[in-house]
């Protein structure tokens, strides 16, 4: 592939803010959504969760519900099929459809406050409502349990009698809610802290935070005689959520035809399938349409957050700041069914730094909260956290600079990350001296006012994606890709394409086909879609321009090799041919061997390590305990910004994130494990007034596996955030704080603590 | 269920619906009269997302009843562009990127609406404060409070 202008000088698009093509709709509430699809004849779904968090399901009887006037049916998980456990070997994503099942719709057991158990259709959402009251359930009400680490104690209530820890020797005999134990590491650790002269060892918590997008979980499912269903939904991949239906339901993939609703925000929270097989099911029931939408109190009940997290962590130093040794222990929740993002809190810990010693252990474990779910960077906010923190505390214990420590130790070209990834080109130094020589680094603070600074590593997704681009012969392309557009990607695409034809981007229609249209498309997660799906659509285009140049050689009747695309138009040199513009060219297509598309299906590899830094000014009420931020920038190695509106937009968005899992965002439960905040007045997320401008650094180290260099942008700005702003929080009030969230109660027992210790 | 007749003013057009007692504004715009700009986050007020504009002040529709409406005059996002041209704040949206995934900004763009109605020249914090009742999850909100400010100064320069 050309690397076009590495400088970044000469391009026509690429680094342009450019107004997004999804922009009118959306500002004159026109772009539907999830929620905002009337489909005729359709009925109303709501489904009956469980008011325990752990219990046996002796009995469900449905009559009453399946009599009341209005009702059409009623599912349970007896209407939807069984699947067997996952086997080991398990790679570090599990699919595990016998989990999945249960957690559609429960089966022996609930194991969580809000469990799905039981779905109504009805001929309104009120007769639905009122419906799922009548099913009667009866429940041995079993003890619970929500921490990790209690979770894991040999004692501790168990969630899965069949569940044994995988990864640990000798092998268990009794089963355990700690599904596995993962481990990586290099060096020797002993060796390592033999030579240090300086060792921390501390201990940290963070809380599990939702995703917290605005738009609740909804679909509509039409399910036909045929046995073919079409389902709308709001959903991060809607190829995935056909490949998880037709498994789940047994049913041909080919025969679900998925359509992705605009989405109103993600996060990670719609990679996975909640009511859509219910919606199926009872549109198959019924032979009518059925539409589901969650209510908030469903979202925050039975939707994934990201883990909670308990963290044990050692490292040791020489004098000069070199980090010689690392180990550590990370308990990850994995909610009600296995599958933490243990793996990515591991690879995350340590990668950025060139620790020759480092041992690291991570458990997955089960407890009695909804699962888990993806949620922007999985498992490396709270790694982050842990190392970071850790870190911070070696440099002021050798009264070192925070941003010296870590150029002292950075990963360069040529290193490896824990897991043996070998960095090509990366940007670390880059964002570290451009940390140390802004102005933010030095300015002064203000009273009760602390600053902190934290950094993350990020390794992107690439992955399959498709896409069809088809010229039309008015000269304008629609370029189809599989991926929900979640924070701008259509803009991206069609920064790229027309970029690469030398067209105006006006003439550039880009749009999300559905799964019948396209090959597959893996989710738009990972950030991976204007990396990868972009790489496809730089292919499909360059298809076109392929036979747009050989449909100029045939009508000028000279050898293709001489014709070039420059500018948008063919060109040859020679004299006294006139060059033919996508225009022309594409009028003369049908008349000349029919029309002209480009199409690509790719799984691209070359995804590139990225880097965020964050510094931080908070200041801290010391009447109340009550953190303020009061000044923030990111300083984030992104490759290439296609659309630098909508990088900084990622980079401002995911900080944000970030300072609601510092100091707001958790969940509050009674002494049954019933959840109590189960809205958004209760679970704090960040509002306008509680945060200052978030100023975005972007640093252009280009990815040399991407035609345009582009890194994926969207993951790296959560990372560093929580680390930050406990940091801050720390140089503020002069404390080390280990548990997050960092909520007023908190700080103030820690600043009156503090107080004590000194009187 | 026994319907109330209500009629009231919808972005300048009369609209006569029937609504139930339980039913909220929301309800009835999305439900009823299929005007689905105006969304659902939370149906509890806490998010903002279907803030409307109900005889000159921002309201969630969550939290209104249908049958309060005799006689009201409610504006919505469908009424906010005269044709095909749009606010000024719609045009200062789009040139600042102050969206991404867009579920909260027919929210936002009504309530900036009224608070640049009551305080043409804000200052940061005072959007930021006005703003304090709609959630944005995907912006960080630095966008978002540029775009009003700057939106802000142009609806002040052309009312000069």
């Amino acid at each position: 592939m050309n690397n076009k202008d590495s400088a970044g000088t000469n391009f026509k698009w690429v680094g342009k803010r450019t107004r997004r093509p999804d922009g009118p709709d959306k500002v004159t509430g026109r772009a539907r959504y999830g929620d905002d699809m009337i489909v005729p004849g359709m009925l109303h779904a709501k489904i009956l969760r469980s008011p325990h968090a752990h219990a046996k399901i002796l009995s469900i009887d449905t009559s009453k519900a399946r009599a009341f006037k209005g009702v059409k049916a009623v599912v349970t998980s007896a209407d939807i099929p069984d699947h067997p456990l996952t086997k080991p070997p398990y790679g570090p994503i599990i699919t595990d459809f016998h989990d999945i099942s249960c957690n559609v719709l429960a089966r022996e057991k609930v194991l969580y406050d809000g469990h799905a158990i039981a779905g109504v259709a009805a001929t309104s959402e009120r007769i639905a409502r009122a419906a799922i009251k009548l099913i009667e359930v009866e429940y041995e009400v079993l003890p619970h349990v929500l921490d990790p680490l209690e979770a894991s104690k040999p004692d501790a209530p168990v969630l899965h009698d069949h569940q044994y820890t995988h990864g640990v020797d000798p092998e268990p005999e009794k089963p355990s809610n700690v599904f596995r134990v993962v481990t990586g590491g290099r060096g020797d650790v002993e060796k390592g802290f033999a030579g240090a002269d300086i060792i921390v060892e501390r201990e940290f918590s963070s809380q599990p935070v939702h995703q917290g997008y605005i738009e609740p979980q909804a679909c509509i499912a039409t399910a036909s005689e045929d046995d073919s269903v079409e389902l709308w939904t709001t959903t991060q991949g809607h190829f995935v959520i056909r490949a998880f239906c037709a498994r789940l339901l047994n049913m041909d993939m080919a025969r679900i035809r998925v359509t992705a609703s605009e989405i109103g925000g993600g996060f990670g929270g719609k990679n996975n399938i909640y009511a859509e097989p219910v919606a199926i099911r009872l549109s198959q029931m019924t032979g009518r349409p059925v539409r589901m939408v969650m209510s908030r109190s469903e979202v925050f009940r039975a939707t994934g957050p990201a883990s909670g997290t308990h963290t044990r962590i050692r490292m040791g130093a020489k004098k000069d700041g070199t980090i010689t040794a690392a180990e550590v222990d990370i308990y990850n929740q994995a909610g009600a069914f296995k599958g933490s993002p243990v793996g990515r809190s591991i690879e995350t810990f340590f990668s950025a730094y060139t620790i020759e010693n480092i041992r690291a252990s991570g458990y997955d474990v089960c407890v009695n909260r909804p699962k888990v779910a993806a949620y922007r960077a999985p498992g490396a906010p709270m790694a982050a956290f842990a190392a970071e923190g850790t870190i911070n505390e070696l440099a002021s214990r050798l009264g070192m600079d925070a941003v010296d420590i870590r150029m002292k130790n950075a990963v360069r070209e040529g290193d490896q990350s824990l897991s043996g990834i070998k960095y090509g080109q990366i940007g670390l130094l880059d964002v570290l001296e451009k940390v140390k020589s802004h102005e933010h680094y030095s300015a002064p603070l203000g009273p009760n006012q602390g600053r902190g600074f934290a950094l993350g590593y990020w390794m992107h997704g690439g992955g399959l994606s498709s896409v069809s681009a088809n010229l039309l012969d008015d000269g304008t392309i629609a370029v189809a890709t599989g991926n929900p557009d979640i924070g701008g990607s259509r803009s991206s695409m069609r920064v790229m394409a027309a970029e690469e034809l030398g067209i105006d981007i006006e003439m550039i229609k880009p749009i999300v086909a559905d799964t019948g249209s396209m090959g597959y498309s893996h989710l738009t997660a990972g950030s991976r879609t204007t990396f990868a799906t972009g790489m496809a659509v730089i292919n499909a285009v360059r298809e076109i321009i392929d036979k747009l140049r050989a449909l100029a050689a045939k009508k000028w009747e000279i050898p293709v090799e001489e014709i070039t695309w420059e500018a948008g138009q063919a060109e040859t040199g020679r004299d006294g041919i006139k060059a033919l513009s996508l225009k022309e060219l594409a009028g003369m297509a049908t008349k000349m061997g029919g029309p002209i598309a480009g199409h690509s299906e790719i799984n691209a590899g070359g995804a590139g390590a990225a880097f965020s830094a964050q510094l931080v000014d908070v200041e801290v009420d010391p009447e109340t305990g009550f953190v303020s931020p009061k000044r923030y920038t990111v300083f984030q190695d992104v490759g290439r910004a296609i659309s630098p509106d909508y990088v900084e937009g990622q980079i401002q968005g995911g900080a944000v994130q970030g300072i609601g899992w510092a100091l707001n965002e958790e969940y509050v439960y009674d002494d049954q494990a019933r959840l109590q905040n189960t809205g958004f007045l209760d679970y704090r997320m960040p509002v306008a007034s509680d945060v200052p401008m978030i100023d975005a650094v972007l640093i252009e180290v280009p990815n040399p596996n991407h035609p345009y260099g582009v890194r994926g942008v969207g993951e790296p700005p959560i990372i560093s955030a929580p680390a930050a702003v406990a940091n801050a929080v720390e140089n503020a009030i002069g404390i080390t704080m280990s548990s997050l969230p960092l909520s007023p109660p908190k700080v103030l027992n820690a600043i009156e603590q503090g107080q004590a210790e000194k009187d | 269920m026994a319907r109330n007749l209500v009629t009231a003013t919808i972005n300048g057009d009369e609209v006569e619906f029937t609504c139930s007692t339980e039913q909220t504004l929301l309800d009835v715009l999305r439900e009823d009269l299929h005007m689905m700009g105006t969304k659902n986050g939370c149906g509890s007020g806490d998010c903002g997302a279907c803030t409307v504009i109900l005889n000159g002040r921002p309201v969630n529709a969550c939290l209104v009843l249908g049958v309060e409406l005799d006689g009201a005059n409610i504006e919505t996002i469908e009424g906010m562009a005269k044709g095909n041209e749009l606010h000024p704040l719609q045009q200062k949206f789009l040139d600042h990127a102050a969206l991404q995934c867009g579920i909260c900004t027919p929210g936002i763009l009504l309530m900036a609406k009224a608070l640049l109605e009551k305080n043409p020249d804000p200052t940061e914090s005072e959007v930021r404060f006005g703003l304090a009742g709609n959630l944005c999850r995907c912006t960080g909100y630095d966008k978002i409070v540029r775009a009003v400010l700057d939106a802000a100064v142009e609806m002040r320069a052309s009312k000069s």
